[in-house]
């Protein structure tokens, strides 16, 4: 069972709403590599933790000054980024990295060594 | 038991509704009122907020992941316009399963009408933590201006 190793856990009702980041998910033999849209967000401010099995990424979205601007149109719901994912267990939850530029956030979160695909030898019988 | 194991097939319609959250979280659904430039409902990139101040207008466009040289800005006839090219990274040659594809990728162009006291020859534009500020300053003799009686 591979295909869902990494889903979106359905959060409860939040009283704040919050914007969701676009992300992209690919798995390759040695971990996963979640990439996140995360702009207007600081180095400084992005929290990613890891809540029991979830991972979560939750980042306030600043623009600079603007709070001395009135807004006179904006496509922006919410000044907060929260997305949670469900992991699995074979995920090595200690070994998560990440990477913030640009707005754009890397996370690699790698498998456990026994996870890892291992050849395995056949030899001939004699 | 993962409740994600249980999904089989219809996580094709949970992808779709998740996209459709997406959307909904970044544009808000049943939303009164919209930009006439900006009615699309498939996710406009890159997501623009405008705010006035008694200088000049700010335009924030979020606009993640580009270098500043590949975002193109121009003025005509009072319309500033954004447009580019968002390029995906190309797939790792070791990447065997893709589980999501939310983020924008290809070309891309925003359109703002600008109001008439725009100053259009100052636009300036900066680029930080993917967020793309242009500063439209307004005419000077658009500014509040306060008047001393001689006496």
């Amino acid at each position: 069972m591979q295909a869902n190793q990494v889903s979106r856990t359905t959060s409860p009702a939040r009283p704040e709403p919050t914007l969701m980041p676009p992300v992209d998910i690919v798995e390759d033999a040695t971990g996963i590599t979640l990439t996140a849209d995360l702009p207007g967000v600081d180095r400084d401010d992005l929290v990613v933790r890891v809540e029991g099995r979830s991972l979560v990424l939750e980042a306030p979205l600043r623009l600079g000054q603007a709070e001395a601007l009135a807004f006179v149109y904006s496509e922006i719901r919410a000044d907060r980024y929260r997305r949670s994912f469900e992991l699995s267990g074979e995920l090595d939850t200690t070994a998560i990295q990440a990477d913030l530029k640009d707005g754009v956030l890397s996370l690699r979160l790698p498998k456990v060594e026994r996870a890892q695909p291992r050849r395995v030898e056949v030899r001939a019988a004699a | 038991m993962y409740p994600s194991m249980l999904k089989g097939p219809g996580e094709l319609f949970a992808n779709f509704s998740r996209l459709q959250d997406r959307l909904d979280a970044l544009l808000g659904e049943g939303s009164e009122s919209s930009s006439i430039r900006a009615v699309s409902r498939t996710g406009a990139f890159p997501v623009l907020t405008v705010g006035t101040g008694e200088e000049a207008l700010e335009i924030y466009a979020l606009a993640p992941g580009l270098e500043p040289t590949a975002i193109e800005v121009s003025v005509e006839k009072g319309l500033l316009s954004i447009s580019g090219t968002r390029v995906s990274r190309p797939d790792d040659e070791a990447a065997e399963i893709v589980y999501a594809r939310e983020r924008f990728t290809g070309p891309f162009r925003r359109v703002i009408s600008l109001p008439e006291d725009a100053d259009t020859t100052k636009v300036e534009a900066s680029y930080r933590d993917g967020v793309l500020k242009l500063v439209v300053p307004r005419l000077e003799t658009a500014k509040p201006r306060h008047i001393t009686i001689n006496r």
